[in-house]
């Protein structure tokens, strides 16, 4: 089966499918993400695309008061925080999204190291694109 | 890669140096601002210059396509000083525009092409909305893989910061101190945006409110101001406003020359004796995002080339975006080891009296951050302190004979640093 290209427009149509999806190199086993053709540990060129379990812990993370113009249009202000967070996935790849299910407003609440689980936003909304979001586990 | 000890094909010396003040200009373009930097920087010029001599320009701008809707600056600066026909070039690497352009002018004297370059930077930045100067300064993150998560730029380097918090047991101490600490440097220097201590910002706000007849907040310290939410709100936690660079309108011009001819503009030139710089991936890729792994590249390639060690550096500009990136900065320089930045910071062993004065400036906190100037800016500092005329913030207590400046571009996708030397 060909594969599809190793694009963001890609990556964000398996989020559309509720998949995480990273690229594994054929050659050496490492895996991309952000996906990519290009091997960045061996620089080969045989990719396939590889599902991951959703699964990690935090890395690090923003609680934003100041949001970008899109988030600010979701309904985000001073007063009501979003948080963005790195996320170090079980398969030792990083990943960043929204965090959900946490404290945006009380930021000193939230713990690196916390594990997490993937959740697909607008998954099943005609016409949006997925996005990539993260809870705490359990 | 570029590895074990490399040298530039001929001697690069700085003969002029000078900005325009950092602030928020309303009336001022960004050639005026540039206008303004190119002015003082030819009064710099022990000896006068010629404008005639001048053969080429590189010109530091992260977006004036975004800030100002104005795209092709550098042969328009050219224009602007008296410059043109002579080849005019822009320079991109974000934040570290500014440093790669004085990269990219030191590599054309040395290259051999030209003796007598003018390396500038500029950023024109207020007349846009703050929401749309955050989403400009996005544009130098991974806009498909994290601008998308909602992070801001202010957003990933409090992600930095939170994992440096986390990896050595820390609070925001630190962060406060080092704004505590550019904002007295700042107070000493007429050129920054924030011309004021801390101590008398706070003083004269408990002044204006009495005038008013409101409320007199009951800060005694910088701390109590900074630990206070009506004064210093959250941007992108743990990063208060305070914490962060402001927006800035400036501009900034060296002087570069070949070193045989360094003696008809002027006899206390300052030698450019190390160049580095390096670039690494978003900052979501990276194992370990408490240190800049291209700031390391790029200050070993310095050292080496300079032949000189971190320890030999009497002061240094580093790229304080965020209060956060100084404390990094700091160490991936090597005048701390990983974690005692922090320590060092809350130790006043920065500051002005300390062992090793960092951004006696004022830095981008207090100085300003037009972002494609401020690595120019950091050398027109340089400048100052090397050839002891930096006013009343003159360090007079030791001899400066080796400082060094390090401009951060995005999160650390590109770093420059240089190694300056007075003889």
């Amino acid at each position: 089966m060909a594969e599809a290209e190793f694009t963001a427009a890609a990556f964000n149509r398996f989020l559309k499918e509720g998949k995480l999806m990273a690229a594994r190199c054929r050659g050496c086993d490492s895996l991309a993400l952000p996906p990519r053709s290009l091997c960045p540990n061996c620089h080969g060129s045989d990719m396939e695309w590889t599902p991951l379990k959703g699964t990690g812990r935090l890395a690090a993370f923003s609680c934003i008061a100041v949001g970008s113009t899109r988030m600010v249009q979701e309904g985000y202000d001073r007063t009501n925080l979003y948080c963005s967070a790195v996320v170090d996935l079980d398969e030792g790849v990083r990943v960043s999204a929204q965090l959900l299910g946490v404290e945006a407003n009380r930021p000193e609440t939230i713990r690196v190291g916390t594990p997490l689980k993937a959740d697909y936003l607008d998954q099943d909304e005609e016409g949006k694109e997925a996005a990539l979001a993260f809870r705490p586990q359990g | 890669m570029l590895s074990g000890k490399r040298r530039l094909g001929r001697g690069i010396a700085v003969v002029g140096a000078g900005m325009s003040r950092f602030g928020a200009f309303k009336d001022k373009a960004s050639r005026d601002l540039f206008v303004d930097a190119f002015v003082d920087m030819q009064k710099s010029v022990d000896k006068g210059l010629d404008i005639t001599d001048i053969q080429s320009i590189f010109v530091g701008n992260f977006s004036s396509d975004l800030f100002e809707g104005q795209g092709h600056l550098a042969p328009m600066m050219a224009e602007w000083v008296g410059l043109n026909p002579c080849p005019a070039t822009r320079v991109e690497d974000a934040c570290a525009s500014g440093g790669v352009a004085l990269r990219q002018g030191v590599l054309a004297i040395a290259s051999g092409l030209y003796d007598v370059v003018l390396v500038g930077g500029v950023e024109k930045m207020t007349n846009l909305p703050t929401e749309r100067v955050t989403d400009a300064l996005a544009a130098a993150s991974d806009v498909l893989y994290e601008a998308s998560a909602g992070f801001t730029f202010p957003g990933l380097y409090a992600a930095m910061a939170t994992a440096y918090m986390d990896k050595y047991g820390l609070g925001t101490e630190p962060f406060m101190h080092v704004a505590i600490k550019n904002h007295k440097n700042g107070g000493l220097n007429p050129k920054a945006q924030f011309n004021t201590s801390l101590k008398d910002l706070l003083e004269a706000r408990k002044v204006r409110a009495r005038d008013r007849g409101q409320p007199v907040p009951e800060w005694k310290t910088e701390m109590d101001f900074l630990n206070d939410p009506a004064a210093n709100p959250l941007v992108a936690w743990p990063m208060r406003l305070f914490d962060c660079s402001p927006i800035t309108d400036g501009a900034a011009c060296l002087l570069l020359v070949a070193e045989e001819i360094a003696g008809n503009f002027t006899d206390r030139p300052l030698r450019l004796i190390g160049s580095g710089q390096g670039s690494d991936s978003s900052l979501l890729t990276r194992p370990d995002i408490t240190t800049i792994g291209s700031a390391r590249v790029a200050a070993r390639q310095a050292y080496e080339m300079a032949g000189v060690a971190s320890s030999d550096i009497k002061i240094a500009e580093v790229h304080d975006c965020f209060t956060i990136a100084e404390l990094i900065a700091t160490e991936d320089l090597g005048f701390f080891a990983p974690g005692e930045g922090a320590k060092a910071a809350l130790e006043g062993r920065t500051a002005r009296d300390g062992e090793r004065p960092i951004n006696t400036s004022g830095g981008l906190k207090s100085k300003g951050h037009p972002v494609g100037a401020s690595g120019v800016g950091q050398v027109v500092e340089i400048w100052h302190q090397m050839r002891g005329e930096a006013g009343d913030r003159q360090l007079r207590d030791r001899d400066i004979n080796l400082a060094l400046a390090h401009n951060v571009g995005g999160t650390g996708n590109t770093c420059v640093v240089h190694i300056f030397e007075r003889r």
